[in-house]
């Protein structure tokens, strides 16, 4: 049912313009026309009771079903991410000679299985982990999928890869982090990003060079919402910050559905630690920033986890009062004519925006999946777990700053690392680690308002 | 002072609470009619106000009157279109009926506008007040002065008003309503109409504050069900209390205990709230 309960197009019109100006001016307006073209157009078509025709099935297809939320709170992740899955698409089944170095780009289809195509069965598990495991069946069991694809929230996958492991077909992970996931002794999960602890390790050498610079950190605190994403995150940053004998002054677990976040930024202001770490989703990261701004709380850094902190309506809706703040990205756009900025362009296309890091994530998941399926050359799930077993792709023929992907015993790939970005006007630049960095660092994040 | 300002906090979130619950109350409590799809009203009051933004720049006082109009409109849709042939039928076709049109409503919305989440632009109402010490965000002010001035119209409206007055006639005994020459239908059509709109008002006040997506209405619809039930079904001043209660509590168990268990402390307080009087704070019996 779900499926059929999923918007009809993928997200992408209400989102921020992608202007290159790095002049900050006022966000919000910048989304005008587009928005206003779509939002008239779509009336008009409803007016019209027009009823999309479902696509039409191909032949021999390899058949991937993917698990998102694409309705509910981090509906717009989810949506980003099924587009970003739509390009992936797009480049393995069509030739694609501009894309240089990345697998299978050049042809047409998957060449070891007569030039089969993938084709994406997408289903809604709304960020419940229990409809995530309904749903992970019925795409095996109904709809006969041959590998499983997702699935954003770590919870959603906790439970999604336990079926898949039962019936023995394999479920790659494109961006879900909790370290729980892996570990649990699963032949058939492959996960291709980085972990919580490939993160807290980021975040603590990243503090180190910090104090270097002569930075006062003297405590931090965590803020993360309360399912296996923010709660392993979290965890894996104090325990992180205990090896590196770094205090943590508070930790704050708290629902992601929150519709007031003040008490939390009240305790932090109360602790006055020197670096806040938020490992939140889309509407919560959103309204912590609003709220720090109107209870007058600027600690000296604010470092957000991803997610919500790269969910395409983030910049758009608080960019002006969020200048400075801190994120991790594997992704980085690169200069015009690189094969990033080339994919780049697939996915502006189609949605109107940038890729982020999450979409990219999952774009490269996908991308590091068609190649082990081309070598399986068949889709018996054996031939394809071995196929992913073997992967060994070089940092040339991906799209993220990873070092590769080439995965362990327990599935997780062990060449996945990441960049930290700050918000500077409209966009994310890298700022570390230093080789990788366009601009220089803003420390503290904002002058302070007393 | 840490204290006052987790207070003031409070009851500015449970004005908010009250804000959009007014609605429901009225259709609840008046007409003994559950509208699950209240949350989706206020839904639809924010995106109201989006568009008045996105496509005229309209300021708060243009956009709050036309998000009550759009959805005074949309309210006496639904009850010509849908409620009035539905209350004719059996308790569980009411009951449903207005949960497939939050449904409805929702998920057009994510036709309509996408999952993202959207945001109204800086407009005259943002800022902070500062008052010796203590923050006041703006907006939220100006949505909990709103719901208390909306709710003691709705109340006086019931209780002082000849309107007001043949619509409890027709809650009460819609037969004997009819022999003293009130027109049930028009009534419930003016319910509907008032509690759309203040549900239109609301969203387009709360779209200041909040981020928002089409699954918003989720979120307030069920706290609204809350609020209505604490205070009393029917009671216009009970939910107004309960909404500045359930507010308060958040605030003070969320700061005190932690932010995870400030659902507990509300709900375990509900649960005993309706323990010792089931028809809520100001209910009737």
């Amino acid at each position: 049912m779900c499926a059929f309960l999923t918007p009809l197009r993928p997200a992408g019109m209400l989102g921020p313009s992608n202007k290159s100006d790095d002049t900050l001016g006022p966000v919000w307006p910048h989304w005008g026309m587009r928005m206003r073209g779509n939002i008239l157009a779509r009336l008009l078509l409803l007016a019209g009771a027009l009823i999309t025709a479902p696509l039409a099935h191909a032949a021999d297809a390899v058949k991937i079903g993917i698990l998102w939320p694409l309705t509910g709170n981090a509906a717009a992740a989810g949506q980003a991410a099924k587009a970003a899955a739509e390009v992936a698409q797009d480049i393995v089944n069509n030739a694609h000679p501009e894309l240089k170095g990345i697998p299978l780009a050049d042809t047409a289809g998957l060449p070891n299985m007569g030039g089969a195509k993938l084709e994406l069965v997408f289903v809604d598990h709304q960020g419940n982990p229990s409809l995530a495991q309904q749903l992970a069946l019925r795409l095996i069991t109904q709809d006969k999928v041959n590998v499983l694809f997702g699935a954003y929230q770590s919870s959603c996958s906790f439970t999604s890869t336990a079926v898949a492991e039962r019936y023995g077909i394999p479920f790659v992970i494109g961006d879900s982090a909790a370290s729980n996931l892996t570990g649990r002794g699963f032949k058939w999960l492959f996960r291709v990003t980085p972990i919580a602890t490939d993160f807290a390790d980021a975040y603590m050498r990243f503090f180190d060079d910090m104090k270097k610079q002569g930075k006062a950190i003297r405590s931090i605190a965590v803020v993360n919402e309360n399912t296996d994403y923010g709660t392993s995150v979290g965890d894996a940053i104090e325990a992180a910050a205990k090896k590196n004998n770094m205090p943590v002054a508070i930790r704050i677990p708290y629902s992601a559905s929150s519709s007031d976040v003040s008490a939390q930024v009240l305790q932090l202001r109360d602790k006055q630690p020197d670096v806040v770490i938020f490992i939140s989703y889309t509407s919560d990261a959103i309204l912590y920033m609003r709220t720090m701004r109107s209870l007058d709380y600027a600690p000296p850094m604010v470092l957000g986890d991803d997610s919500g902190f790269s969910d395409p309506s983030f910049i758009p809706a608080v960019g002006d009062i969020a200048q400075g703040v801190m994120n991790r990205s594997s992704w980085d756009v690169g200069k015009p004519d690189s094969t990033t900025y080339k994919i780049n362009q697939m996915y502006k296309a189609k949605t109107g925006r940038d890729l982020d890091d999450t979409s990219a994530r999952n774009l490269q998941g996908m991308l590091a999946l068609a190649d082990a399926l081309n070598r399986a050359g068949s889709t018996e799930p054996e031939k394809i777990q071995k196929a992913l077993r073997e992967t060994d792709l070089k940092p040339e023929q991906i799209m993220m700053g990873y070092r590769g992907v080439k995965y362990d015993q327990t599935g997780q790939n062990v060449l996945a690392s990441t960049y930290l970005i700050q918000l500077k006007g409209k966009q994310y630049e890298p700022v570390w680690p230093e080789k990788s960095a366009t601009t220089p660092i803003q420390w503290p994040v904002q002058s302070a308002q007393h | 002072m840490i204290l006052v300002q987790v207070i003031v906090g409070g009851l500015l979130l449970g004005a908010i609470y009250a804000l959009f619950s007014s609605g429901l109350t009225l259709i609840w409590g008046m007409m003994n009619f559950i509208n699950f799809a209240h949350g989706e009203f206020v839904m639809l009051g924010m995106y109201a106000a989006f568009v008045m933004v996105l496509w005229f720049h309209a300021g708060p006082l243009a956009f709050i009157p036309f998000a009550a109009f759009a959805l005074v409109l949309v309210g006496l849709l639904v009850y010509f279109g849908m409620i009035r042939s539905v209350m004719r039928g059996p308790m569980l076709a009411q009951i449903l009926s207005t949960f497939g049109l939050a449904l409805l409503l929702r998920y057009l919305a994510f036709w309509i506008f996408s999952a993202n989440f959207v945001s109204l632009p800086p407009t005259a109402l943002r800022g902070t007040i500062r008052i010796s010490g203590i923050l006041i965000d703006v907006p939220q002010l100006v949505g909990g002065v709103t719901a208390a001035a909306l709710t003691i119209a709705m109340h006086l409206f019931l209780t002082r008003t000849r309107a007001g007055s043949q619509l409890l006639a027709v809650a009460e005994d819609r037969a004997a309503a009819m022999l003293m020459g009130i027109r049930p239908d028009r009534m419930q059509a003016l319910a509907w109409a008032v509690a759309a709109g203040s549900a239109g008002i609301a969203g387009a006040l709360i779209a200041i504050t909040y981020p928002f997506s089409p699954s918003i209405g989720e979120v307030f619809g069920l706290t609204a069900f809350v609020v209505v039930t604490f205070g009393g079904f029917g009671s216009v001043p009970g939910a107004l209390i309960a909404g500045l209660l359930i507010g308060l509590i958040q605030a003070l168990s969320a700061f005190y205990l932690g932010p995870v268990y400030k659902d507990i402390a509300v709900y375990a307080l509900f649960v005993a709230v309706l323990w010792v009087r089931p028809q809520g704070l100001m209910g009737k019996a």
